[in-house]
C-alpha cells in the first residue's frame, strides 16, 4: 500500500516533498493503528496544507479554514482508502463465493506476489534520494549507516520498529 | 492486536466460533486493502449485516483517525523547531531501513523464480525510473496471468510450476 499512496501523493500530484511523506509514515509507524490508515489520515491532512498554504500566507483565508480544510481533506483521504474495501468485502460477504478456490483468482495472486515484490523495492528505491538521506556527504555516510544499522537490527535481532524509530530518532539529535 | 479480538469476538460474546473467526481472517487477509479495516467488516456483517459492518468500520478507524488528526495538527507549529528536525533527520533513513526488511521476507516468501524475480525486478525498475503508475502494472499483469492461466496452461500440458 505505501508503494502506491507515495506514487500518488509525491510523484504523481507532488502534493508534499520525499522527506515530508517518510517523516509521516515514520509517525504513521508508530502510532497505534493500522498504518494504512494513519498515513492516510496524514497524508490527507498534509497534502491539504501544503496545498493551501500560499492562499493562507496571501491572506485568503484564514488560518482556521486552513487547518478545517486539512481536516476535512484527511477524512476525505481516510475515507477513500476504505470505500473500495469497504464495497469490496460487503459484496463478498453477501454473497459466500468461496472465491478463494476460484482457479482464476489463484493464478492472478501468484502473477501479483513478483509484482508486489518490485513495488516495495521500488518503494525503497524512490525514498532513497538526497531529501531523506542528506545533501551534504557526511550527512549521507551517517544516514546509510543509520539504515544499515536499523535493517540489520530488525532483520537479525529482530527488533520492534518502534524501537527503532526512536533509537534512531536520538541517534539524529544527538549526531546532527 | 488480533488475540485481543478474538478474546472479545469468540469467548466474551459469542458472536462467532473459533473457525468462522479463522475463515474470515483469511478472507480479510488475501483482500487488497488493510487488514484490520477488512476483518472488521467481515466480523460486523456476521453480527449484524450491513450495519454491523458499519460500525464495526467505523470503530476499527476512528481512533487511530482522531489521534493522527491530533498529533498532525499539533506538530505544524513544531516543524521547524531543530530539534525536531534532528530527531526526523535520524528517522528517515530508519523507515527505508524497515521497508528493506519486508522486501526481503516478501522475497524469501515469494520464492521467486528466474521468470518471476525478472518480472519483479523490472516492476521496480519501471516504477522508481519510469515512473509508470503502478495501478496500471497491477492490473496488467492480473489481466495477463488470467490469460496465461486459461490458454498457456492446459488440461494435459506439461506441469509448469507457474501454472
Amino acid at each position: 500500500m505505501i508503494p502506491l499512496i507515495q506514487h500518488e501523493i509525491v510523484e504523481k500530484n507532488q502534493w508534499m516533498t520525499n522527506n515530508e511523506f517518510t517523516d509521516i509514515i515514520a509517525i504513521s509507524q508508530m502510532t497505534p493503528g493500522p498504518i494504512g490508515i494513519n498515513s492516510a489520515t496524514y497524508a490527507g491532512y498534509q497534502a491539504t496544507y501544503n496545498e493551501l498554504a500560499t492562499a493562507t500566507a496571501s491572506g485568503e483565508i484564514s488560518n482556521l479554514t486552513h487547518y478545517l480544510l486539512s481536516v476535512f481533506g484527511s477524512f476525505i483521504a481516510t475515507f477513500s482508502v476504505c470505500l473500495p474495501s469497504f464495497i469490496l468485502l460487503l459484496i463478498i460477504a453477501k454473497m459466500l463465493v468461496k472465491y478463494i478456490a476460484n482457479k482464476n483468482v489463484k493464478q492472478v495472486f501468484a502473477g501479483l506476489r513478483p509484482v508486489i515484490v518490485g513495488l516495495i523495492a521500488a518503494s525503497a528505491l524512490l525514498l532513497m534520494d538526497s531529501s531523506n538521506f542528506g545533501f551534504a556527504t557526511s550527512e549521507r555516510i551517517i544516514s546509510v549507516l543509520i539504515c544499515a544499522g536499523v535493517f540489520l537490527a530488525s532483520w537479525k535481532y529482530k527488533i520492534g520498529p518502534i524501537t527503532l524509530l526512536i533509537a534512531s530518532g536520538l541517534l539524529g539529535l544527538l549526531i546532527y | 492486536m488480533l488475540p485481543l479480538i478474538e478474546r472479545d469476538v469468540v469467548d466474551k460474546h459469542k458472536w462467532i466460533d473459533k473457525k468462522g473467526f479463522l475463515d474470515l481472517m483469511t478472507v480479510a487477509q488475501s483482500m487488497p486493502g488493510i487488514f484490520a479495516f477488512n476483518f472488521a467488516i467481515l466480523i460486523g456483517h456476521k453480527i449484524d449485516k450491513t450495519r454491523g459492518s458499519i460500525l464495526c468500520g467505523l470503530g476499527a478507524v476512528i481512533p487511530s483517525f482522531l489521534i493522527i488528526l491530533a498529533i498532525a495538527i499539533s506538530f505544524s507549529d513544531y516543524k521547524d523547531n531543530e530539534y525536531v528536525t534532528k530527531i526526523f533527520k535520524g528517522m528517515r533513513p530508519a523507515v527505508v531501513a524497515l521497508l528493506l526488511v519486508p522486501l526481503i521476507t516478501t522475497a524469501k516468501a515469494s520464492h521467486l523464480t528466474i521468470k518471476t524475480g525478472i518480472l519483479a525486478i523490472a516492476v521496480a525498475l519501471l516504477i522508481t525510473f519510469v515512473h509508470i503508475n503502478p495501478v496500471y502494472i497491477i492490473l496488467a499483469v492480473a489481466i495477463s496471468s488470467i490469460i496465461y492461466g486459461n490458454i498457456v496452461c492446459k488440461k494435459g500440458t506439461k506441469n509448469d510450476e507457474s501454472c
